[in-house]
């Protein structure tokens, strides 16, 4: 690849000192991205930018809250009644969390349908699930510091979940609070931890990336990349892309921070925290709730934490659990129904989260659960032994041109 | 000469793996010692340490009514159980129950019944102290988080908390007055 030529002579100079400007426009402007992506491949940017904007408003609220169990509720209270735009930034972090949460998991489910898993993009995963559980830790520790009755008795729910580690788990979980119960040592860990872990994300971030642009990204039929032909550079062709999601995804992200900012949220995290009252039903924020829900459907407590755990521990292994060397969905008819399945099956689990644990909502958590697993541990490893899969097009240009999938047959299928 | 001088190397390579290696194992100690503190300062405190202890009043707790003080940043419940519910504490078959303990193991005076507040599964306060609260099947308390029942002696009888609602270390300083802790 020829080297830029840049006209400014500042530019010039510093890039001949520290080539940051050839790496930008090696890596943003003609990095080489596969043609054909459909707009889901706009959620990892969007990933990106949410995180930005997560730290910048949270950098500033920070600068008006007080981490102490006495003046934290009231703090956030002056924040949004007292300083200047403070509901509007801690509106926009509130609700950030939550549109963060939703661009990831359909990261991720873009991720599963189209085998973006798979060879040679296993760090590349590995690496994106770490980022869902850091920011799993700091969503959760973000959530205590208002100090309302949910962020309190969230916090001792999940903090308790320590406790089923046979033999240590007490002194723990003990270690975890700094006393004997959720109190001010615990909101000031929090709070540090909340504050530091997103910079560790973005770290994760930065590597997620270096991964990335080792292959450059997947694609919808899945097959790689075999020349220049099935490729566009990345400014202005997928630049634009990005910013048209961007822009759809600002106006559903503002229609929720002006029009319905608690919609996502509990009431009950407007009450200050009491140590003496649990409320009557505690919730997670809705992003954890399938997780939740397979906690609460084994009936033994280390096992529900192992189970819960364990969900997040299988994404992990998947490059290793999916046994097929086809990577996109579209050439697998039965993975496809089987995809769809575990999405309808995720939203039951984020459901019966929010139901009280008791009669039908028990039984069907845990057929959900069950079927979970089922999916990742059996379903995963087993189907390429049943499955026929769809033959493969030659390249990403032939479909595209000849406008068919399946008037092209797989040379790598023939090969065989 | 030369085996000589091969010997020679040969003991200086040891010395030197024995260099190393000590090296290594001292940095290692050294870089944990360094850790520890930084570890350790997540622990309780002295002064979170010292608030270890609360005195209670019980003369004016009447048959049937229950209070919750807080001790070490948790409730502790303490009923004056009723004949009854004493009697269908000690009465009940152990049989089958998740921790089985007699009722004369959890308490000191069978009138009064101590037990820390907090529900053995994930830490919320279970509901039966107040006398319009969901008491659960068993007629002692409900953990309302994820459904554990206990009954009149605060033993886990449904749901998933593994132990029974714990008893605290507490002796009565006088007929009716108790210290926690």
């Amino acid at each position: 690849m020829s080297k830029p030529k840049f006209k400014n002579p500042v530019v010039k100079w510093i890039d001949y000192r520290l080539p940051i400007f050839t790496f930008m426009d090696h890596e943003l402007n003609h990095y080489p991205t596969p043609k054909n992506l459909n707009y889901f491949w706009n959620f990892g940017s969007l990933a990106g930018i949410a995180l930005v904007t997560m730290i910048i408003t949270g950098i500033v609220l920070s600068m008006n809250y007080t981490p102490h169990v006495d003046y934290a509720f009231d703090s956030v209270e002056r924040i949004m009644r007292d300083v200047n735009h403070g509901w509007l930034i801690r509106y926009i972090h509130m609700n950030g969390a939550s549109f963060f949460f939703i661009v990831v998991f359909i990261h991720i489910f873009r991720g599963l349908y189209y085998g973006s898993y798979k060879a040679p993009r296993e760090l590349l995963w590995i690496l994106g699930v770490l980022i869902l559980l850091l920011m799993m830790a700091t969503a959760f520790m973000g959530y205590v510091l208002p100090w309302g009755q949910m962020s309190f008795w969230g916090a001792t729910v999940i903090t308790n979940l320590f406790s089923a580690i046979p033999v240590v788990g007490e002194s723990i979980v003990t270690w975890l609070w700094g006393g004997f119960s959720v109190d001010n040592s615990t909101l000031n860990r929090f709070f540090s931890l909340h504050f530091v872990l997103p910079f560790v994300i973005v770290g994760v971030v930065i590597l997620h990336l270096v991964a990335l642009h080792r292959f450059g990204s997947n694609n919808p039929i899945g097959i790689d990349v075999k020349g220049t032909q099935d490729t566009l550079p990345f400014h202005p062709y997928y630049t634009i892309k990005d910013l048209f999601g961007l822009g759809i995804f600002l106006t559903l992200f503002a229609a929720a921070v002006f029009f319905f900012p608690n919609f996502m949220g509990h009431p009950d995290n407007y009450i200050e925290a009491n140590p003496m009252v649990t409320p009557a039903h505690i919730v997670p924020e809705w992003y954890f709730l399938p997780f939740y829900a397979i906690l609460r459907a084994i009936p033994d407590k280390l096992g529900g934490v192992l189970f819960m755990f364990g969900s997040i521990a299988v994404l992990f292994i998947l490059p290793w659990l999916d046994r097929s060397p086809v990577r996109s969905s579209q050439f697998r008819p039965i993975f496809k129904i089987f995809f769809w399945v575990l999405v309808l099956d995720c939203f039951l689990l984020g459901y019966l989260g929010a139901m009280p644990a008791e009669g039908i909502y028990v039984i069907l958590s845990r057929i959900a659960t069950a079927y979970y697993f089922f999916h990742f541990l059996i379903l995963f490893p087993l189907l390429p032994y049943i499955e026929k899969t769809k033959p493969l097009p030659i390249s990403i240009s032939q479909p595209v041109l000849s406008g068919s999938y399946t008037a092209a047959i797989s040379a790598a299928r023939e090969k065989k | 000469m030369s085996t000589k001088s091969n010997l020679k190397s040969e003991q200086d390579e040891d010395k030197r793996d024995f260099l190393i290696v000590s090296t290594y194992a001292l940095a290692g100690i050294g870089a944990a010692a360094f850790v520890w503190p930084l570890i350790d300062q997540m622990n309780p405190a002295a002064d979170t340490l010292a608030l270890a202890s609360t005195e209670i009043d019980l003369s004016s707790l009447e048959e049937g009514q229950a209070i919750t003080v807080k001790w070490r940043g948790k409730p502790v419940f303490v009923r004056h159980r009723t004949a009854d519910e004493i009697k269908q504490a000690q009465e009940v078959s152990l049989e089958g129950m998740r921790d089985p303990q007699t009722d004369s193991e959890r308490v000191t005076k069978e009138k009064y019944i101590v037990l820390v507040g907090v529900c053995t599964h994930l830490g919320c306060v279970p509901l039966g102290q107040k006398s319009g609260d969901v008491k659960g099947q068993y007629g002692g308390w409900f953990c309302p988080c994820h459904g554990s029942h206990y009954d009149h002696s605060g033993r886990i009888r449904k749901g998933p908390a593994p132990t029974n609602l714990e008893v605290p270390s507490y002796k009565f300083l006088s007929d009716t007055v108790i210290k926690i802790g």
